[in-house]
């Protein structure tokens, strides 16, 4: 029997990841992440926080460099509109971890990945954080991705991808279900 | 190392099997065939699990046709219907009694240790000391509750599926049934029938039609190899172990026991149960996705049973496939406990073993056995009736012949001398 195989490249190392995932299952200790970032004040609601260092594999780790992140309202809430809004912030969070995860899970299921382009909208009453209305809550009311992908495999395969990929994002679960929150004041 | 003696020696034997069950009881017919001296115990009757840990309505998730022991089978004139509990405990009680199955019942057991040459196995009728041990007392033994099950207010009555019976049972009012395996889903079902307020919440399951292709789902799970597919062959086995048992249900009327029948029935479909929040219940915003995910299973395995049939050329109905399920109206996402919707949890989150009185090194960090094929790492320790123990049928009824057959060939070649002298190295 010929065996073919099809060489597939999203450009994502799915060797390393598996390994990683059997090495952490023994390791629960090194398993344990912490992910951080800063935020100083700038002036009216802009904002810049700033992303550099975490936690993980039993040690300190850093990116490669220092990531900033400008937030702002727009000109309409009579803000300087110097960044997004921390609620599309929250946007791209979901739609680049849901990307991320098709492109893994696309090389691990050896499927090519041609394009992929997601949009994403969230729909929010403002009458939630004005305060108008204690029936509204502050946050979204629903949120709603679409993808358009053109990859080597059936209209089924691309649809268990995505399904996939959100059964396995971290931004999908903390949007989706409930987190605990912190937040302290340094006397 | 000798064990200490701490109550009376009831016997030594080669082999103690834990549990009659399906699973115990198909080993002591190999032990007996291959001429190996064993005991099975039991702390009840035979089939105590299906006699006293099931629900009034629940029949088998397989057909009768399919109940099969070794040398053993349906013979009653409904090939095609689904035994009751008791059915099953009757069907099991006959084969240990056809067997001459060395069945010990009303006997606890309440501990077992390492001591020289083998195990001592102290029952509340004495001790056993045995060179060899088959732990087969039930992958389902405990229904598995949530943590956040101790949040909820003491007004609020809760009980598992284990202690479900039926919809008298529970104080009037709303039910919220958590979990959408076979159990929940059945649950759900019949307490919406009966004219309860039901909802369900409902997290990664799986869906499947009782019929395809003019066929019980389970004949073509059979006859493509599917049951039989073993746990050296598979990707990623861990999962498949872990996987619920899919939406189920052996009425006489052979409904699709899925989501639609459900929502048809009145049960308001949420999320996943999330947390307890103050007084609210949250749940998921998953639904949406478990649903698809259920969907595309559920097609990628009716394609598979299509092919066998193709390639096969096999006599087969249409391949008409059940309607995608809707995602309906948006889910709620909270549910205030204070206005009293709910009198009653039911959790139907899965089962899982009870291995406390196992005082061996054959578990895992989360009380799960470590095992390879129903091998422990343990010499002469081998477990039964496990999810994917050894094949995709090892938790059915049919599925504890051929799995009791391959772990006795396992004991008998770690016996591997003749079983007289196990016993005479077996020591107190």
């Amino acid at each position: 029997m010929n065996t073919y195989t099809r060489i597939v490249d999203n450009g994502v190392n799915v060797a390393a990841l598996t390994e990683a995932r059997d090495a952490l299952a023994g390791a629960p200790d090194l398993a344990q992440f912490q992910w951080r970032a800063s935020c100083q004040w700038v002036n009216g609601t802009h904002s810049r926080s700033e992303v550099e260092h975490f936690q993980g594999l039993g040690a300190g780790q850093s990116h490669k460099r220092c990531f900033r992140f400008d937030a702002d309202h727009p000109e309409i809430f009579a803000a300087g509109d110097e960044g997004a809004t921390p609620v599309e912030y929250v946007l791209v969070g979901l739609v680049s971890c849901l990307t991320a995860g098709v492109a893994t899970i696309a090389q691990h299921r050896n499927i090519q990945l041609n394009s992929v382009r997601a949009s994403i909208c969230g729909e929010m009453d403002l009458r939630g954080i004005l305060g108008a209305d204690p029936d509204v809550r502050n946050g979204y009311e629903g949120i709603h991705v679409t993808f358009d992908i053109d990859a080597d495999a059936t209209p089924e395969e691309i649809e268990a991808l995505v399904a996939q990929s959100q059964k396995r994002s971290a931004v999908y679960d903390i949007i989706t279900n409930p987190s605990s929150v912190s937040v302290e004041v340094r006397q | 190392m000798n064990c200490s003696v701490s109550s009376g020696l009831r016997g030594r034997t080669a082999v103690v099997v834990v549990g009659a069950g399906q699973s115990g009881l198909a080993c002591s017919h190999y032990l007996t065939r291959f001429g190996v001296e064993h005991v099975v115990l039991e702390r009840g009757r035979v089939a105590e699990a299906w006699r006293s840990q099931r629900w009034d309505s629940l029949r088998l998730l397989t057909p009768n046709w399919q109940s099969t022991l070794p040398d053993w089978s349906y013979r009653g004139d409904e090939p095609d219907g689904y035994m009751g509990s008791a059915q099953v405990a009757q069907f099991i009680s006959g084969f240990a009694a056809h067997c001459n199955a060395p069945v010990e019942e009303y006997t606890s057991v309440l501990g077992v240790d390492s001591c020289t040459g083998g195990y001592r196995v102290s029952t509340d009728r004495g001790d056993w000391l045995c060179a060899g041990l088959v732990v087969a007392s039930g992958a389902f033994a405990r229904a598995s509750v949530p943590a956040l099950a101790s949040a909820l207010p003491a007004e609020i009555d809760q009980l598992t599926s284990h202690q479900y019976r039926n919809p008298e049972q529970l104080r009037s009012g709303g039910v919220l049934v958590v979990g959408a395996g076979a159990s929940g889903v059945q649950i759900a079902h019949e307490l919406a029938r009966s004219g309860r307020r039901v909802s369900l919440a409902v997290g990664e399951h799986l869906r499947m039609p009782r019929r395809y292709r003019g066929r019980d789902i389970q004949h073509w799970m059979q006859s493509s190899g599917l049951l039989d597919e073993s746990w050296r062959e598979v990707e990623d086995l861990a999962r498949l172990r872990r996987l619920p048992s899919p939406q189920l249900a052996g009425t006489p009327e052979g409904l699709d026991m899925d989501i639609g029948t459900l929502r048809a029935a009145g049960v308001e479909t949420l999320g996943r149960l999330a947390g307890v929040a103050g007084n609210s219940l949250q749940f998921s915003g998953s639904l949406a996705n478990v649903i698809k995910l259920a969907d595309l299973k559920m097609n990628r395995l009716l394609d598979s049973i299509d092919e066998h049939i193709e390639s096969r050329g096999l006599p087969a109905g249409a391949g008409g496939r059940p309607a995608l399920t809707t995602v309906g109206e948006k889910p709620r996402l909270a549910i205030r406990l204070a206005t009293g919707e709910f009198s009653t949890v039911v959790w139907a989150c899965g089962y899982r073993p009870d291995y406390s009185w196992l005082n061996l090194p054959v578990l895992d960090g989360k009380g799960m056995p470590r095992h390879k094929g129903g091998v422990a790492e343990l010499p002469g320790v081998y477990f039964m009736g496990l999810p994917f123990m050894r094949r995709r049928k090892s938790s059915f009824i049919c599925g504890a012949g051929d799995d009791a057959r391959d772990i006795v060939h396992q004991l008998l070649m770690w016996l591997g001398q003749p079983v007289e002298a196990c016993l005479q190295a077996v020591s107190v």
